[in-house]
């Protein structure tokens, strides 16, 4: 008998279709019935950062050609809606009263062609009374000013609201022999998918809304926009085509997909809405914006024994998902993999006249990783030891039984000094001190620099579960559907490849459904790194059941007992023992079972607990000393995610995370001038990393299998952001070490760097 | 006004606003969408097409402009159902995730093979420099157009 196809290189199969006809996304629905005569949606936004409105006037704008209506909120009716993370903090979907940041929408324009909708959208005049602009964090926090005036205050959220313990002070490092302070900003990014975001929204005849989008999560779309429109359960379909990437920023409904529906309604016409990319870099979430306080202390022979911070989260305009990943996400996993035995962390959500905060690739675990490795780096380079050996003095020794830190974090298994031996030896890490050195003792003006990290995260953290149903075609092809919702992580072949393994039913016979909340009601969709560890064991679980059900109508139909009853994976069908030549396949299951309504196999999968996946990064660059240019010249990653199901998709996702981190490390930030004006809000201006600002990637396989599913699986869709933005950081600020330079915030932009080495001169280093 | 351009080998001809740019002459008025729109600034490159045999980011042209030209699209790619050795590599070295930025990452990158057969590594990332990928981190797609160079 072959062996199991998992772990093996297999290929997409939905690549064909992507690389042939294209995908098809939300606005390459040509040929959809229900949007037959759809007018097009353009947001009018709102062009300042903080201002109550005083006037809305459409008068010219409905004169513009093709314009058929536009709304308002008072238009649509819209009552305000309180923030899920903060009921006090309330906006209406179209602002009314006050505007909060640039790009908030205020009105809708529906035109009959979408290129009408520009035009129009412009001649919309909105009168503004302007408000003091908060765009720092800082200053946002002791303000008279307050964004949201219900709150009483900017602070939107602080962990010690919730019962988490306050930060003591200087006096936890009173015993450390070696204390070391830093102020690290983790910059504001933007996620960039390539595919923006669209919607089309229709009602039917019965009062029935169908809503396509581009979304994460169909079902958890399909239910704020439930309630949005006021509707029963029943009256609401959401419809998820291929979707051009997530990251993070499409996991949630926004507001104007949210007011689509009521949009239509008030049209009673469907309604398509593209948004454009200047528009998506203003409203479609960011990620990260922390500002970190962050003391470190130990003793000069590198231990560390106390770790402090207080992380400053930027909320923006709302208090969106963003405000609460800093107490969540980056709080639990602060220590890193690190045996601290003092530690305390403290968190601070901030509104600011910004784009809204939501998760990003990593969500408040690169922002916890890159806080902990610059203080490690910074306190290895007080005690004038190497950042590899200090921090191997530090982990937290190999454990296979779950092993909790100070802070009450509990992680799976861990092997963290395995991944730091196998990266430094495939980096050759002494190799690379040694050119280190010689180029630093000849003055060479490209100085190299070596940046490390280790880190562990968390992943599937915050859902419990999830479903599949898997159904035998009297074809004999099987219908997995999953709550799971691919965006480019290649779910339809690993879910075949799973249901392959139990089913024996070839890869190119099984079919993957999901993102249609009529035909896949339940779903936790895709986020957090959790589609395998709980998506594809849901399959796993569901086809293991599948068989066990077959096998019972294979014994009535074979008339034999149940127990004589041996399933052959290799033809997939089942016989009696020692007669395979009478033998039942699936379809003769499926043809069986037809008037019984047919073979199906559901399954709710209950999840045992979050994975702890970690690894080690080794980052290469060379620095210009005269430019400051920075040259990434090579990354090595040691990323430990369990049993690897596809050994082609797990280093896929390593080395797109890479790169979002290295982005992040090296290039990009979302800024805003002092009136609060977006300064990025296009690719010409935003930093997105190409081709040639990257080297290629070593990737170095290591498995620990988790215990809590029956994969072994844990996530790697974020992994390689965590482990990468800290070492490409250090890396950078390594290169000038022997100048003095002990930190250098991200990006480390050229001007960055070389305003660095112009600081150290003055110095006279 | 009227625009007459072979489209994948076959013969177009529309009356079209003279503002329409090429990319919604093959997205909205041939109803081909294979080829993407990114971004508003000619950054990305998820539109780029083959105009007369050379890339073109089809955002950043008027249709007029391309008036009794040859298109190709990657929906002109493949022939009798064999895709170019182009998207076979991209398949076999998983060149693509979410898809979004592959059309136009092919044609640049047929484009680029054109003009250089035999490129390196970093001649390959700094003629890819105009085509965005938010997935890949590029490592896959640069190992694609070194496996297409070698077919």
């Amino acid at each position: 008998m072959a062996g199991s196809i998992l772990g093996n290189r297999v290929l997409r199969k939905e690549d064909p279709k992507f690389l042939t006809t294209g995908g098809v996304y939300v606005d390459d629905l040509n040929s959809e019935p229900l949007l037959v005569g759809a007018l097009h949606a353009t947001f009018v936004r709102s062009t300042v950062a903080h201002a109550n409105i005083t006037s809305i006037d459409v008068s010219d704008a409905l004169e513009s050609p093709g314009v058929v209506a536009i709304y308002t909120a008072a238009d649509l009716g819209l009552e305000p809606v309180a923030a899920t993370f903060n009921p006090m903090a309330k906006r209406t979907l179209l602002a009314s009263g006050k505007v909060r940041y640039v790009g908030e929408p205020i009105a809708v324009v529906l035109t009959e062609f979408a290129n009408q909708g520009e035009d129009a959208a412009e001649k919309v005049i909105v009168d503004y009374d302007t408000l003091e602009v908060l765009i720092d964090i800082e200053q946002a926090m002791t303000s008279t000013t307050h964004i949201f005036e219900e709150c009483g205050s900017n602070v939107v959220f602080d962990s010690t609201a919730i019962g988490m313990p306050d930060n003591t002070g200087d006096e936890m490092f009173a015993d450390c022999e070696v204390v070391v302070k830093g102020r690290f900003v983790n910059q504001r990014v933007a996620p960039c998918p390539l595919e923006v975001r669209a919607s089309a929204a229709a009602w039917d005849n019965d009062g029935r809304l169908t809503q396509w989008m581009s979304t994460q999560h169909a079902q958890g779309a399909r239910d704020t926009i439930q309630t949005a429109n006021g509707l029963d359960a029943e009256k609401i379909r959401v419809i998820t085509p291929d979707v051009g990437g997530g990251f993070g920023a499409k996991i949630a409904a926004y507001p104007e997909e949210l007011v689509l529906g009521a949009v239509a309604k008030k049209a009673g016409k469907p309604v398509r809405w593209l948004e454009t990319r200047s528009e998506s870099m203003t409203a479609l979430g960011h990620g990260r914006a922390q500002i970190q306080y962050v003391t470190i202390g130990g003793t000069k022979a590198g231990k560390v024994t106390a770790y402090q911070m207080h992380v400053l989260q930027d909320s923006g305009a709302w208090v969106d998902i963003g405000a609460i990943l800093a107490p969540f996400m980056t709080r639990p996993m602060a220590s890193g993999v690190y045996d601290i035995p003092k530690i305390e962390v403290r968190t601070t959500s901030v509104a600011t006249n910004t784009t809204p905060v939501v998760a990003y690739r990593g969500a408040g675990r690169p922002e916890a990783t890159a806080a902990i490795e610059r203080a490690m780096d910074m306190f290895a380079a007080e005690i004038g030891k190497d950042a590899a050996e200090v921090r191997r003095v530090n982990l937290i020794p190999k454990f296979l039984e779950p092993h909790s830190t100070t802070i009450g974090q509990t992680y799976d298994v861990g092997d963290y000094e395995e991944s730091l031996n196998r990266v430094l030896a495939a980096a050759d890490y002494t190799k690379l001190r040694a050119e280190q050195a010689a180029r630093r003792a000849s003055g060479s003006v490209k100085q190299l620099g070596i940046g490390v990290s280790v880190y562990v995260e968390i992943t599937a953290g915050n859902s419990s579960g999830e479903s599949a149903k898997i159904e035998i075609t009297q074809d004999g092809r099987a219908v997995v559907f999953t709550g799971t919702s691919p965006h480019g992580q290649g779910h339809v072949t690993s879910w075949a490849m799973i249901a392959s393994d139990q089913t024996g039913i070839p890869m190119d016979k099984i079919d993957v459904v999901w993102g249609d909340t009529d035909l896949v009601p339940k779903g936790g969709g895709t986020m957090g790194s959790r589609s395998l560890q709980q998506g594809g064991v849901a399959v796993h679980v569901a086809a293991g059941e599948l068989v066990e059900q077959a096998r019972k109508h294979a014994a009535r139909l074979l008339e034999a007992n149940e127990e004589d009853v041996v399933f052959d994976k290799e033809s997939a069908s089942f016989h009696v023992t020692g007669t395979p030549a009478v033998a039942k396949s699936w379809a003769d299951l499926s043809i069986a079972l037809a008037s019984d309504g047919g073979l199906i196999q559901e399954t709710d999968y209950v999840s045992q607990g979050a994975t702890f996946p970690f690894g080690a990064h080794v980052s290469v660059v060379e620095v210009d000393t005269e430019t400051g240019q920075v040259k990434m010249l090579r990354h090595v990653a040691c990323d430990d995610a369990g049993k690897v199901l596809n050994p082609l998709l797990l280093e896929g996702q390593i080395h797109g995370g890479i790169a979002q981190g290295a982005a992040q490390a090296l290039l990009e930030e979302v800024r805003y001038d002092g009136d609060g004006n977006p300064i990025t809000s296009n690719f010409a201006d935003y930093a997105f990393i190409s081709a040639a600002e990257l080297p290629s990637f070593e990737v170095i396989h290591m498995e620990t299998p988790t215990p809590r599913n029956a994969l072994g699986a844990k996530g790697i869709g974020e992994s390689g952001t965590i482990g990468s933005t800290p070492a490409v950081q250090s890396a950078v600020i390594d290169a000038l070490a022997h100048l003095g330079v002990r930190h250098i915030d991200m990006p480390t932009t050229a001007e960055r760097v070389w305003s660095e080495i112009q600081k150290q001169k003055v110095k006279g280093n | 006004m009227k625009v007459s351009i072979t489209v994948n080998g076959k013969a177009t001809e529309h009356d079209v606003e003279p503002r329409t740019l090429l990319v919604h002459y093959i997205r909205e008025t041939l109803q081909l969408t294979g080829t993407n729109v990114g971004c508003d600034t000619s950054s990305c490159g998820a539109c780029t097409v083959h105009l007369n045999g050379e890339a073109v980011k089809s955002c950043t042209m008027l249709a007029a402009q391309a008036d009794g030209c040859a298109v190709t699209t990657i929906e002109g790619m493949s022939k009798d159902g064999v895709m170019h050795p182009m998207q076979q590599a991209f398949m076999e070295n998983h060149g693509l995730q979410c898809g979004f930025c592959t059309p136009g990452m092919v044609m640049a990158a047929v484009s680029l093979l054109n003009e250089n057969t035999n490129p390196t590594e970093d001649e390959i990332r700094i003629g890819l420099e105009g085509n965005l990928c938010r997935c890949t981190g590029y490592h896959n797609i640069v190992q694609s157009v070194l496996a297409a160079a070698k077919k």
